[in-house]
């Protein structure tokens, strides 16, 4: 018998959320053979503006879990991807990959969550540092995560990109908004359904699909935003954003790498979105028998 | 000389689904640039900014009437807020520090939040907030006394706490969350308005639900109906439940679309709130500067 096929609705991704964009816009995703694969929400600087709100809501609770605990859910992650790996094959695939590069793009997804799995309670010992100083103090400085960060993903893949760039911000106790690729968007929905079901707080990940060139400004100006990572090569843009990102004194990063490559997976990432906090603490000096902490 | 209670036997039933619908068309309004603006600096202007806690001390009382005066200095234009809102044993304090910046002081009294003792201990409550110098009074009607039908007491305890005021203002607290039906809402704002109220008001905040739209719309029509027949004018008061800017403009398209510009004003209306003020200064932030803006830059209390 025949039955009506069930399409997916590709909504974004907000507070653990699934909304329809508040604008009510959409764009047309195409195939190579000019066939419609999904209408994708348009986001619109509102749409941004509520995600920030999710997302600085969900850092208090997502920075302070125990480094064990984050790199248990992001383990989890991969084994949800690992669930929907066909699904991310087809996806990638009606987006203009051959079988082969679909299969190893996701394979090299899944295993870049369980290599930002393993750094998340190990970072912190690799950039914490005891400094000698010249008073009966005992000094160190540790790594902490910055807050909210705005990712702009790279615009070439539609998993692998999105996936690079997220990891090491989470992995660090940070939370995000993430826009997604213009051209190749459907795996960042999905992956948001990946994330919704991996034990991963609501408000952490947060994933907008739409047109950088409506929302970078936004993305770079807001206040109650304090670094951006940008992944893509538009210099104009890249001007604009580190321009608007002093207002509040944000950090801004342009990682340019080829995420295919291994290479491309470092813990630096992580330190990136770190503040170091560095502590006087004063100890007793104990005769000539040295210091007493 | 006091009017009659309303009669309990013939109050009118209230169309609840009628009054979701009505309530779901005020938020349709779109307001949009100087008019959102407007409306905003109105509605920060209505605020009675709360602090009613068990932990509140003399410094964040005045800390609270600082923010009251100063709500965001380093942005433009900026009103002050109606009143702060205390328990009575932080009234002297905050007269105090509020001088003469015309900001009004208000006390809960009455054995707030529960209202749960005898009538000499809240007419003391209500006397100690007053002498102290209270220029606003809000009183929490016994709920328990209401839903048992002992209409009259409740009725008459409004009137003997209005007649402990003396100049000071009255809002009566209805406490909404607990009356479970419009149609107790709507009598109990008549019994309020006819012993007395000046104001009323939905709900201590320490209650859930607070003051929602549908409740509020019940009240601001007790209130119309009452003015209509009279032309009297009762105040209103949200409180609870109100924090963020887009909710304080549907409130005030509610209240203009309900009542009329007579009542847009901090004599008439008031928001009860205490996280409603940064909200809005957000949006103001964001308007002056360009930029969303942050919570960083405005005081927590």
């Amino acid at each position: 018998m025949a039955r009506l096929s069930i399409q997916k609705t590709y909504k974004i991704f907000i507070g653990g959320q699934f909304p329809r964009t508040e604008s009510g816009r959409f764009y047309p995703v195409y195939n190579s053979g000019k066939e419609l694969l999904a209408n994708m929400c348009l986001s619109s600087r509102k749409d941004f503006r509520n995600a920030v709100v999710a997302a600085r809501k969900a850092f208090g609770g997502w920075s302070s879990k125990s480094a064990f605990n984050r790199g248990q859910i992001l383990y989890r992650i991969a084994e949800m991807m690992e669930g929907r790996k066909h699904q991310f094959i087809a996806e990638i695939m009606s987006q203009g990959s051959t079988q082969k590069q679909a299969e190893q793009e996701v394979q090299t997804a899944i295993d870049r969550c369980v290599y930002y799995c393993g750094w998340c309670d190990k970072y912190q010992q690799l950039f914490s540092a005891v400094n000698p100083v010249a008073s009966a103090h005992f000094n160190f400085s540790v790594p902490e995560p910055t807050g909210v960060v705005s990712i702009i993903a790279p615009e070439n893949t539609s998993l692998l990109g999105l996936v690079s760039v997220i990891l090491p911000v989470i992995a660090g106790g940070n939370v995000c908004v993430v826009l997604a690729s213009e051209s190749k968007p459907l795996c960042s929905i999905t992956l948001a359904e990946v994330l919704a079901t991996s034990d991963l707080p609501g408000g952490v990940v947060n994933v907008l699909t739409g047109q950088l060139k409506e929302l970078h400004t936004h993305m770079a100006s807001h206040m109650d935003v304090n670094a951006v990572v940008y992944a893509r090569e538009n210099r104009t843009e890249i001007k604009a954003m580190a321009e608007l990102c002093s207002l509040n004194v944000k950090r801004f990063f342009h990682w340019n790498h080829d995420w295919k490559l291994s290479s491309s997976e470092n813990p630096y990432l992580i330190l990136d979105l770190q503040e170091i906090k560095t502590t006087w603490h004063p100890i007793e000096k104990i005769g000539a028998s040295g210091s007493g902490y | 000389m006091l009017p009659l209670p309303p009669n309990v036997h013939h109050a009118s039933p209230i169309d609840q689904v009628g009054v979701e619908e009505r309530v779901a068309r005020f938020n349709t309004r779109s307001i949009k640039k100087e008019s959102k603006m407007q409306g905003l600096k109105m509605a920060l202007n209505m605020i009675d900014l709360t602090t009613l806690e068990g932990k509140d001390t003399v410094g964040k009382v005045q800390q609270l009437c600082y923010k009251a005066q100063h709500l965001a200095d380093h942005l433009l234009d900026v009103p002050k807020v109606a009143a702060i809102c205390v328990y009575p044993n932080h009234v002297k304090t905050a007269k105090k520090h509020l001088g003469n910046s015309g900001i009004k002081v208000a006390s809960v009294a009455t054995a707030f939040p529960s209202g749960n003792s005898n009538r000499r201990i809240k007419l003391l409550d209500t006397k100690m907030a007053v002498d102290h110098g209270a220029d606003e009074v809000d009183m929490v009607i016994s709920r328990g006394e209401f839903l048992q039908g002992n209409y009259n007491f409740v009725y008459d305890e409004i009137a003997a706490i209005k007649e402990a005021c003396g100049m000071a203002r009255l809002k009566v607290i209805l406490e909404t969350g607990e009356l479970s039906t419009l149609d107790h809402v709507r009598l109990a704002s008549d019994i309020a308005i006819a012993a007395g109220a000046d104001f009323i008001k939905t709900s201590t905040g320490k209650i859930q639900p607070a003051a929602t739209m549908p409740v509020t719309l019940v009240m601001l029509q007790a209130i119309k109906d009452h003015f209509d027949r009279t032309g009297i004018m009762i105040g209103m008061k949200p409180a609870g439940g109100i924090s963020t800017a887009k909710i304080a403009l549907q409130y005030l398209v509610m209240l203009y679309e309900t009542l009329g510009t007579a009542w847009m004003n901090n004599h008439w209306f008031r928001f009860g709130a205490s996280s409603l003020a940064n909200d809005i200064l957000m949006q103001i932030g964001k308007e002056q500067t360009g930029a969303y803006y942050s919570s960083d830059y405005l005081s927590k209390d």
